[in-house]
């Protein structure tokens, strides 16, 4: 019994926060201020409590397992919903049901936690649509925008199919080998076709999560249509628990197929970096450009996941660290202006930093670190990702992933550029920003920095292995 | 002598004048702090002296190892040999004198000055790295500042510029970038320079890495084809911005050239020889050529940069130890030569507001010390003894010569030829812009330079004599560090 709460304990935390927000609501319920800055606190707790207890163990006959790293791996996810509460307050104070949000974005996370800590098919398969369908339920939130309904139901189709392709993929493997544990899959694996057509179904359930090329075209929408909290989990959070939980699949079940899919990797990494990069290059809408870019940045991810071994790993973790604060202090800029002026476009920033020099470092520096230049954490993240991918010695996916870092290089200094060069007779005004969200956008802007220059960081998710 | 000093001065003058309040406290806390910096790097000059008088004979001197990223053996390891304690000088000279030619920035005063900090802090770093991986990282960390103060800053088609310049730069990281990766699993996963020059590393792995290290350092220091960055960079940048873009980020790259791709791959090395002495003996005969037909003050300097950094190039490509002497002698000339160039042409264009040759004449009589700071840059530039340019080049040309066959000789004699040129463009500049009658009445009106104007050319001059009068010194520096890489290349 008590190995069952230090080994689900962050679970167990999510949940009795969301019962916690479900008895707010239907009792007497609360301001939305007072609320918000309970859930802060909430969440900060559960942040902080991350760090202590961490064991490995399983539960529920292997169906549960967990590791310090993995117990890492979560308290990423929780710092990253932590900064998204405080990033979007503004607008949450506004919401008209905020205790709703809450409940349906944190269980969300739960179901990412219990994702991310699967050992068994059919628990990861329901943990990852309690993972999906809340989501889909946030991206309709702007209830009186259609764009963000328009976006749910894409998100809801796309989730569905991409569900169903898994299921099959299930299915196939569980025909073939008798058994929906991981270690027991990895036990009877023999390459035969019908493991190799569950493979592939799998493999492509994955890629639609981390929206990889070709299955990437529902991206962009969804993220336009929702509204920016929900835009910068999905391309946060979201990605970061199917990114760990693809490892963990890729590395311990399907582990005797390497050789297959180390090629099938580098073809969808090149694949995903060059069409994230060029769709990017032309984007106006602030939210679309960071679609792209993610789509992108998901690429280099996948070049650091073909190292199949702890560096691969660790240089994964690793980059989606910097990459919480990278991105979410880009999404955090915009979500502060999309809310102040309602302007979305990249030409909207023209001379923005004129009047809102703070704002723009800011983003600046976001940029710098996504696009992975120096003294910026995302140069760190990209290179070592880069390191990995480039352990088996293939240099001309290296020099092509280099390549992508310049044409990426090119869109982001496009931003740099409105911000800081171009003029406007009719810039944004100047906003004064919440001190809530000036301190997340101060944290993300400090990790950005600091992360990569404490390179004990590096070294604690190195020894977690 | 602690290494660090020469990272911590410029950080913590940029982190105070980040929390300064006003454009007075701007510019003096960076007059002070880059003071410090060419006092240490005096000091760097004095201390690396005196151990090797004392016959230390260490290849490096003042090593300090910290560990980095343990597991992936990245250590912040640094040290100096000869080469990099005379481009710290260089570097500390430019940055000094490129805060004193900005001292009337009225725009966002605070923040070019940050960056210019910065930018200086990326060469200290760089030059003192013995870790591929630090090293890349402070190359790196420049390209930001460049962009911004090109982008903010300059002037013209300054957006085009700056872009053009970002990308370029980026691009050669990408092969540079590469190419370290390349070493670093060859050698057992270590980014050391000097583990991975003791070892063994295969002659195809060799000629498969040079290229993208040698053409990936060659875009930073303008290596023909991929040189045409600097015309756009240098001519839109403001004149700081110029200055540090050829006076330094331009070395980094000729540095990267020999202590990298050369002296760790010399096999490699011997492979593409020719086809580098080629490359750079186009470059200096274009440049050269193409600089005759500039009309613009800053694109003659910045095309003829392009000539005088293929010196550097082909004295590398020549693999002779005396050739390799003065190529480094010909970086650490053209970085003060051409930092001065562009500082007085600053100091004629915010007078005249014009950089137009045409539109110039008889400035001699209105601003004589500019005009003859001008004369003094432009001697140098066409290679008059007495002047540091005279010294490289000379160098250079015997290093060349020592290889006896007819290939090596005739690049030789072709890239000698192009002073003729030199002096052709530089007499008619000089001679139109500050000789003869004033073409324009409100020209009669000018100041001449104020004191942080001259200070700033002072320096830059006593540099350029220190070196054409008595180059003793710095072959001192340059030649034990030099022998060391060409017995790598010989295979001793």
């Amino acid at each position: 019994m008590n190995e069952f709460f230090t080994l689900m304990k962050s679970e167990l935390v999510v949940t009795a926060i969301i019962f916690l927000l479900l008895f707010i609501k239907i009792g007497k319920g609360m301001k939305n201020e007072s609320l918000l800055s309970l859930v802060q606190v909430l969440l900060l707790l559960n942040f902080i409590a991350g760090f202590f207890f961490n064991k490995t163990g399983n539960l529920f006959g292997d169906m549960f397992y967990t590791t310090p790293l993995i117990a890492f791996q979560k308290n990423i996810l929780s710092l990253a919903v932590y900064l998204i509460s405080l990033l979007c307050s503004d607008w949450l104070k506004k919401t008209g049901h905020l205790p709703e949000f809450f409940m349906l974005m944190l269980s969300a996370l739960l179901g990412m936690f219990l994702m991310i800590s699967s050992s068994n098919l059919l628990i990861f398969y329901l943990s990852l649509e309690l993972a999906t369908i809340p989501v889909a339920a946030m991206a309709n939130f702007d209830l009186e925008k259609k764009r963000s309904s328009e976006g749910a139901m894409k998100m809801i189709l796309s989730s569905a199919f991409s569900s169903g392709i898994l299921l099959f993929g299930i299915s196939l493997l569980y025909g073939a080998t008798g058994t929906i544990s991981f270690p027991e899959i990895t036990a009877q694996l023999d390459g035969s076709s019908v493991q190799i057509l569950a493979f592939i179904f799998i493999v492509t359930a994955f890629a639609f999560k981390l929206s990889i090329v070709p299955f990437h075209l529902w991206t962009a929408d969804v993220y336009e249509g929702s509204p920016m909290a929900v835009t910068s989990f999905l391309s946060v959070v979201s990605k970061g628990s199917v990114a760990f939980i693809f490892i963990t699949v890729l590395y311990k079940m399907f582990q005797p197929m390497q050789d297959m899919w180390y090629t099938l990797l580098v073809i969808l990494a090149i694949a995903t970096m060059v069409t994230g990069n060029l769709f990017a290059l032309r984007q106006q809408n602030i939210k679309r450009f960071l679609a792209f870019s993610s789509i992108a940045q998901v690429g280099f991810i996948l070049v650091g996941i073909s190292s199949n071994d702890y560096m691969g790993i660790t240089a994964v973790v690793y980059f989606v660290l910097i990459y919480v604060f990278s991105n979410l202090a880009a999404f955090g800029v915009a979500t502060v202006i999309a809310e102040r002026t309602g302007k979305e476009n990249i030409d909207d920033y023209k001379g923005l930093y004129k009047t809102n020099p703070f704002l723009s470092w800011i983003l600046a520096l976001a940029l710098f670190s996504l696009a992975g230049v120096p003294p910026t954490a995302g140069f760190f993240g990209k290179l070592f990702l880069l390191t990995a991918g480039g352990a088996k010695a293939a240099y001309w996916f290296i020099l092509v992933a280099a390549l992508n870092m310049i044409i990426s290089l090119y869109y982001y200094l496009r931003v740099v550029r409105a911000m800081f060069m171009d003029k406007n007779d009719n810039p944004v005004e100047p906003i004064k920003v919440s001190p809530v969200v000036k301190l997340a956008l101060i944290i993300c802007g400090a990790g950005i920095i600091m992360i990569g220059l404490l390179s004990w960081i590096f070294e604690y998710i190195k020894t977690l292995h | 002598m602690n290494l660090l000093l020469l990272i911590g001065a410029p950080l913590l003058t940029a982190v105070a004048v980040l929390f300064s309040r006003n454009k007075q406290q701007v510019k003096w806390i960076s007059l002070l702090g880059s003071i410090i910096q060419i006092i240490l790097a005096f000091a760097l000059l004095f201390a690396f002296r005196q151990e090797r008088a004392e016959n230390n004979s260490a290849q490096m001197l003042f090593e300090q190892n910290h560990k980095l990223f343990d597991s992936l053996n990245i250590n912040f390891h640094f040290g100096v040999d000869g080469i990099s304690v005379a481009m710290i000088l260089l570097t500390s000279l430019v940055v000094v004198a490129g805060v004193l030619v900005s001292w009337n920035i009225e725009k966002m005063t605070k923040e070019f000055y940050f960056l210019l900090l910065l930018l200086g802090l990326g060469a200290y770093g760089f030059f003192i790295s013995l870790d591929l991986f630090i090293l890349f990282f402070f190359l790196e960390i420049s390209v930001i500042p460049k962009y911004l103060l090109i982008g903010i800053w300059g002037s013209g088609k300054k957006e085009y510029s700056a872009n053009k310049l970002a990308l370029m730069l980026m691009g050669g990281s990408a092969l540079i970038l590469v190419g370290m990766l390349g070493l670093y699993f060859t050698a057992g996963h270590s980014f050391d320079i000097l583990a991975l020059s003791k070892i063994d590393i295969p002659v195809y792995i060799q000629n498969l890495l040079f290229p993208l290290l040698f053409v990936g350092f060659g875009v930073f220091t303008a290596l023909f084809p991929l040189h045409t960055w600097v015309p756009d960079g240098h001519s839109s940048a403001p004149t700081a911005g110029s200055m540090f873009l050829a006076g330094i980020s331009m070395k980094l790259g000729g540095y990267g050239c020999l202590r990298i791709a050369t002296y760790l791959l010399p096999e490699g090395a011997k492979e593409y020889a020719d086809i580098i002495i080629i490359l750079s003996a186009i470059a200096i005969l274009y440049g050269a050529f193409a600089t005759m037909m500039q009309k613009d003050l800053k694109y003659i300097n910045a095309y003829s940069s392009v000539s005088h950094v293929g010196f550097s190039l082909l004295g590398i490509g020549m693999l002779t130890q005396t050739a390799i002497t003065g190529a480094l002698m010909q970086m650490v000339s053209h970085g003060l030569m051409t930092a001065l160039f562009f500082a007085v042409i600053g100091m004629v264009y915010d007078r005249t507001h014009t950089r137009m040759v045409g539109e110039m004449g008889g400035l001699m009589k209105v601003m004589p010390f500019i005009s003859t700071v001008f004369f003094i840059v432009g001697l140098c530039s066409l290679g008059l003894p007495g002047f540091s340019g005279f010294v490289a080049e000379m160098t250079v040309f015997m290093g060349s010569w020592e290889n006896a066959d007819a290939f090596h000789r005739i690049a030789t004699i072709a890239a000698a030829m192009s002073i003729v040129v030199t002096a052709v463009y530089i007499l008619r500049a000089t001679g139109q812009t500050m000789m003869g009658p004033i073409k324009n009445e409100s020209h009669l009106q000018l100041k001449d330079a104020a004191w942080n104007e001259k200070l700033a050319a002072i320096i830059l001059v006593a540099g350029i004599l220190a070196i054409g009068i008595a180059p003793g010194w710095l072959n001192d520096l340059l030649r034990p560090a030099a022998e060391e890489i060409m017995n790598r290349i010989d295979g001793k």
